[in-house]
């Protein structure tokens, strides 16, 4: 990241010349004629759209500069932690380029070849997961997260079920959870973990009663811990008539290994852009297909991707689907690079991409402990949380120091203060696709910190000193938000 | 770490500090604003509004995270803090007295009983 120490780019607006245009219009042989005269009054422009003049060259080294100030997983390690910031296999996007240029509204019989790998990987991420029936049709995972809560709430009406309307949610979740549950019209209850980092059993059990709709449960959680109680929990759940949701986040920590649909889930979102990856950084696009269980299939957002006697097509026909969540069928391209991913590595590579992220986080985790200690000590799964707390305490350096240090070292920062029962958090989750070296170099530059912090704390609190820019005002650009110039 | 004699505390992070025989004032400790960071926005509650013991009171927005403040008493929400609609850092920069959040009327003044005195509170956050 100080790989452009220095560079500053300017904006285009700053690059502005009057009368700069970067093109000229040649005379295409019919009469040159004001616009007024051709359109009503009433669709003319009050004047020029406000564009900077800036030449063609200048263009292209705005943008060109503006892109080597980015850093992805392509340019150096990204441990963010549940992001799953794994590489991106670069046959992934050769065989996305081939359905490029297809057109959404394309009928059916026009594009069977991509309809049937797409039913391809529907029925490997089924057995991935474990469940019965799928939609590709999620944008990303808190879209699948409201898809599944839309079903739920379907479903239970559909059953004459209406007073279930409570979803209970654990502390640790993602804050995706709580905002899909109560979009989707659930009033939601948080139940605590306990000292081990887990759904804490007494607390649940206290809270699950005959309104209890849905629990919305990671596993792996956030804290990189396995639930192992977790088909005692769907027990519980279903003993009251509710139904198990799986936030597939951390999918990878237990990819080949064990499976929603086999812990008693009901519904599994995946997270394409991270467990089978396709590229995520800068926002997206994403793909959070929904698995769901038998008895959910009925409610599945329509068009349903089917196969007959003749072939594939898209089922309409759907009287209880919740309706379209996404036009186009969901992001197709996403879905192609991840079945790229698949096919490549086979089901025992899965199983091995899972063994080994859970191994590096394990040998992070474990290399760090006496310098920056776990929250909640013990194995973890592909990620684990350390806690800055001590460092703050002893020394007054935070956690989001830390981060802004590890910059400096040409890193970028893992997820901080996150979850929120972590003080001075730092969620690390280095993948599967890491060499030994990186994770070293990594854990070199943690005890560098750490050491930094004891000797020289101010230096850290100034961090980032070597990146194009420094600390930024974050409170302003909260206050004063601004998407456009 | 600012724990003034006086007041009573919740477990939550908050702060009551008796006005007269029912009024009481509410915000939140040094401890919490310190905790959440700079905040940049309070959604504050209505007032008229009656709340409960660990209701949601208002909403605070930091550069870190969004928490809830609840209620550390049972009554009538008053008066509301509208400054810090303008200036949410009055809340790390004064936590006890510019950033106050609320003025409740209680519903029944024993709540007080259940809650901290300062040196509790400073025992409770391991200070």
């Amino acid at each position: 990241m100080s790989r452009r120490a220095n560079q500053s780019v300017r904006l285009l607006r700053d690059l502005h010349k009057n009368g700069r245009k970067g093109m000229m219009i040649p005379e295409g042989g019919l009469e040159n004629r004001p616009a007024s005269e051709l359109l009503p009054a009433e669709f003319l422009r009050d004047g020029e759209p406000s564009l900077p003049h800036i030449s063609e060259v200048d263009t292209v080294r705005h943008f060109v500069n503006l892109s080597n100030l980015n850093y992805g997983v392509d340019n150096g390690f990204y441990p963010l932690g549940s992001c799953t910031m794994k590489y991106n296999p670069k046959i992934n996007d050769e065989v996305a380029a081939l359905f490029q240029d297809i057109h959404p509204a394309l009928p059916d019989v026009y594009v069977q070849p991509l309809l049937g790998l797409l039913y391809e990987l529907q029925q490997d991420l089924l057995e991935i997961t474990g469940m019965d029936a799928i939609t590709l049709q999620p944008a990303a995972g808190a879209h699948g997260e409201l898809t599944s809560l839309l079903m739920a709430k379907a479903y239970f009406k559909d059953n004459g079920l209406t007073h279930k309307d409570t979803v209970i949610i654990p502390d640790s979740a993602h804050g995706t959870n709580p905002a899909s549950a109560t979009m989707a019209g659930f009033h939601v209850f948080t139940v605590k973990s306990d000292e081990e980092g887990l759904v804490d059993m007494d607390a649940l059990s206290s809270m699950v009663n005959e309104h209890t709709a849905v629990l919305m449960l990671t596993n792996p959680n956030t804290l990189g811990k396995f639930e192992k109680n977790i088909l005692q929990i769907s027990q519980l759940i279903h003993n009251v008539g509710g139904l198990m949701y799986c936030d597939g986040a951390n999918l990878n920590g237990i990819l080949g290994w064990a499976r929603p649909g086999d812990m008693g889930f009901d519904f599994a979102h995946l997270n394409l852009h991270k467990t089978f990856s396709t590229p995520h950084g800068g926002g997206g696009p994403g793909s959070g297909p929904v698995a769901v269980k038998k008895h959910i299939e009925p409610y599945l957002p329509k068009p349903v991707l089917v196969r007959d006697g003749v072939g594939f097509r898209w089922d309409l026909d759907r009287l209880k689907s919740i309706g379209k969540m996404r036009s186009n069928f969901g992001n197709i391209l996403v879905a192609l690079r991840a079945l790229a991913y698949i096919k490549s590595l086979g089901g025992a590579g899965l199983r091995e991409a899972g063994t080994m992220a859970v191994l590096n986080a394990n040998y992070m985790r474990v290399s760090m402990e006496d310098v920056l200690p776990t929250a909640y000590p013990g194995m973890c799964k592909h990620e684990f949380v350390a806690t800055a707390e001590d460092i703050k305490k002893n020394y007054g350096v935070k956690a989001q120091d830390i981060a802004k240090a590890l910059l400096d070292k040409g890193f970028h920062a893992p997820t901080m203060y996150f979850p929120l029962i972590v003080k001075e958090a730092l969620m690390i989750e280095p993948t599967e696709t890491e060499t030994k070296d990186t994770l070293d170099a990594f854990i070199d530059a943690i005890r560098d910190i750490v050491d930094e912090c004891k000797e020289d704390p101010k230096t850290v609190e100034e961090a980032p000193h070597y990146t194009p820019v420094r600390r930024l005002d974050e409170v302003k650009a909260s206050k004063e938000l601004k998407v456009r110039w | 770490m600012n724990i003034p004699e006086g007041l009573k505390y919740s477990k939550e992070h908050e702060w009551v500090k008796v006005l007269d025989g029912t009024k009481v004032m509410v915000g939140v400790t040094d401890f919490a604003q310190d905790e959440l960071g700079d905040i940049v926005f309070v959604n504050l509650p209505t007032p008229g509004q009656t709340v409960n013991t660990g209701d949601t009171l208002a909403s605070l927005e930091s550069v870190k995270s969004a928490s809830d403040v609840y209620s550390p008493v049972s009554g009538k929400v008053v008066e509301i803090n509208e400054k810090l609609k303008n200036t949410p850092e009055a809340i790390n920069d004064d936590p006890y007295g510019e950033g106050w959040i609320a003025v409740i009327e209680l519903q029944d003044v024993s709540v007080l009983d259940s809650l901290m005195n300062s040196e509790d509170y400073k025992k409770f956050i391991g200070e």
